[in-house]
């Protein structure tokens, strides 16, 4: 009787630290342990993105401006306050990225299409450059900018898609809508292609400021640089 | 013999001609039932005073207006969210102040008819997902207080989306029968043997609350069954189970502390219970900010709502398959032990304990199956700012292994209710 009080007590008292990675521990299911995912599958990692880029994707779920259905259901009823807690928690991790594969089923052509959009854009069809906002080395730009590479080449591709169709949204201006809207779907194909093969930078980490003036107004920089 | 016939034929007709006059008389005037008229001229000198308006916001979070008529990051009361019902999808208006869209060219009288008497300025019948049965019982002062705050939010020109009902549904004939059958205007009275704090309660819980479109159930026409009470409900298009307030053995907060039965209304979790899924959604947008006298005046008359809970039965243990365990306790182990300890015991203040638990053991294993396979977070309140979240399980578990672990979970450290099928697992 006795031992059974003790486990029951023991059971009771069972309890988890109160940490903030311990509270969204939930996420790792999908996107990682820590927040690394590997790029083998389709969830994007979250370690040592700009808080600002995670912050305004969490805000997008909830207020209707993305659409996973999982992402939509976890933040629906999360406040401004919890979701930037959550940003800064993920953009403050610093995990090693894992080795990018170097195989890919895409052409040499697909590739090379990929790779000249990446780095110069199609200035005939008002395409910026990769580079142009996401860095020299596509490893995002602070405060909101996301990196690149060392993302799955299947989630590249069905973001890139889903401004292609209008499914995906920033608050205005929304750049990457405008540029979705120039692009074909082998755009999407080689520049996702290409991407999902590039090797991440040893420490990689967002660049603290533009390589240049944005090439069109975008939200997730502060007004000034915009 | 001849003229006979014809004047016989001509009787019957005739007969029928006035049966069918009679038909639609008594139609129009049980949809007519209980309206004042409307004055003629518009009240232009119909002017909200500032603390009308600030009454009418909080009333407008107690009735979670917010909830069916602004869509995610729309414009407030904008409307345009669809109501999936089994009879089509009902799309909730624009009540703005915008003059074509929205109610900007509505008086105070049209708005009270619409809460109390369920039609529209224009005269058209209102479907009864706009939970007109239940808004009937506010008082006029509230329904003008509504009235004066939605004149004072942004005008949004958002066209209002039309339903999407199937036939007969969409006629306004179909209304008018199940109207005269379903619906009679009411207003709230006081019961003077039960305290006040009780009667307060009882409004806001049968009146702006609606609480019983969800925790009750309806007949084969839709209509809830307000004999029945808050015995639980189906929400069936969402496939979540909106449970009974008056069993013990599910939701009935009889036997609570009051102030933890106001603590699930204000933060989403209380020592006996937390709240998600549709629920989760009401606390965010709607209890968390009514002031603590009216969630303790709900707490009140939900905690002396009339019992229902069913005779425990002497049956024996539920019969569960011995291989459906085993495979239920691996994916537990693997799965849902780290959080929720390898007993069910939880883990205070972050996991809810699993052994036990009256969400467990209820005897519908909807709302488990939602939990496991979309997860979720307790909403984010004053009392609870930082929830602790569970991952969704829907892309790592198929309909069997569902089953399985939920199987495993309802049976398992004591636990005893009816095994999850496949057959459960599968609806969506």
């Amino acid at each position: 009787m006795t031992s059974l009080l003790t486990t029951a007590q023991a059971l009771a008292d069972f309890r988890v630290p109160d940490t903030i990675a311990q509270r969204v521990a939930a996420c790792i299911a999908c996107h990682g342990r820590e927040g690394a995912s590997n790029n083998a599958a389709f969830f994007p990692r979250l370690a040592g993105k700009p808080e600002g880029y995670l912050f305004n994707q969490l805000v997008s779920f909830r207020d209707g401006r993305r659409f996973n259905s999982d992402m939509v259901h976890l933040v629906q009823h999360q406040s401004d306050a919890y979701l930037r807690e959550m940003a800064a928690y993920f953009a403050s991790l610093d995990l090693p990225y894992p080795a990018v594969s170097n195989v890919s089923d895409a052409s040499a052509e697909t590739l090379a299409r990929g790779k000249t959009l990446a780095l110069q854009g199609d200035a005939s069809r008002g395409i910026p450059a990769c580079t142009q906002c996401h860095g020299a080395a596509l490893t995002g730009v602070l405060p909101g900018i996301p990196a690149l590479v060392g993302l799955p080449r299947l989630y590249l591709s069905s973001q890139l898609g889903a401004w292609l169709s209008n499914a995906r949204h920033a608050l205005a201006p929304d750049c990457m809508a405008e540029v979705g809207r120039k692009l074909s779907t082998d755009d999407v194909n080689a520049v996702a292609a290409w991407l999902a093969l590039q090797p991440v930078p040893d420490r990689a980490k967002p660049a603290s400021s533009l390589p240049g003036l944005l090439p069109m107004p975008c939200s997730a920089m502060p007004v000034s640089q915009r | 013999m001849r003229t006979t016939l014809w004047g016989r034929i001509a009787y019957i007709l005739g007969g029928l001609v006035a049966a069918l006059a009679l038909a639609a008389a008594v139609l129009v005037t049980m949809n007519l039932r209980g309206e004042d008229p409307l004055p003629d001229a518009a009240d232009t000198a119909w002017r909200a005073t500032p603390d009308q308006i600030e009454r009418g916001r909080y009333l407008a979070l107690a009735g979670n207006c917010a909830g069916c008529h602004t869509v995610r990051g729309g414009a407030p009361y904008a409307g345009g969210l669809g109501i999936t019902t089994p009879f089509g999808t009902v799309y909730a208006s624009n009540l703005t102040p915008d003059v074509q869209q929205g109610i900007g060219s509505w008086s105070a009288a049209h708005f009270w008819r619409a809460m109390h008497n369920g039609r529209s300025k224009d005269g058209r019948l209102l479907y009864p997902a706009f939970p007109y049965p239940s808004f009937t019982r506010i008082t006029r002062a509230d329904s003008d207080a509504l009235y004066a705050y939605l004149r004072s939010v942004p005008a949004a020109a958002v066209p209002n989306q039309p339903h999407r009902l199937r036939f007969p549904y969409d006629t306004q004939a179909a209304l008018a029968v199940w109207r005269a059958l379903s619906f009679t205007p009411t207003s709230f009275v006081a019961d003077p043997a039960q305290p006040a704090e009780w009667n307060r309660g009882a409004y806001l819980v049968e009146g702006l609350g609606h609480c019983i479109a969800c925790h009750g159930s309806r007949n084969v026409l839709g209509a809830t069954e307000e004999k029945r009470g808050l015995s639980g409900g189906l929400i069936a298009t969402e496939n979540w189970y909106a449970p009974s307030l008056t069993s013990k053995r599910e939701a009935s907060v009889a036997d609570w502390e009051a102030r933890h039965v106001v603590a699930l209304l204000k933060n989403g979790t209380a020592p006996g219970g937390s709240v998600m899924g549709p629920m989760a959604d009401v606390v965010y947008r709607s209890t968390q900010h009514l002031s603590d006298a009216d969630l303790g005046a709900m707490a009140v008359y939900l905690q002396k709502l009339p019992d229902s809970t069913p005779q425990a039965d002497a049956s024996p243990p539920a019969r569960r398959d011995t291989a459906t365990m085993e495979r239920g306790a691996r994916i537990y182990d693997q799965r849902c032990a780290y959080c929720h300890g390898d007993a069910g015991q939880g883990a205070s203040g972050a996991y809810p304990a699993l052994a036990g638990s009256r969400a467990v053991n209820m005897a519908t294993p909807l709302n488990l199956i939602q939990v496991v396979r979309h997860g979720g977070f307790l909403p984010s309140t004053s009392g609870n700012p930082r929830p602790y979240g569970m991952p969704p399980f829907g892309h790592v578990l198929d309909d069997n292994d569902i089953a399985a672990v939920l199987t495993y979970v309802r049976g398992a450290w004591g636990n005893n209710a009816p095994a999850v099928t496949t057959r459960d697992t599968m609806q969506r």
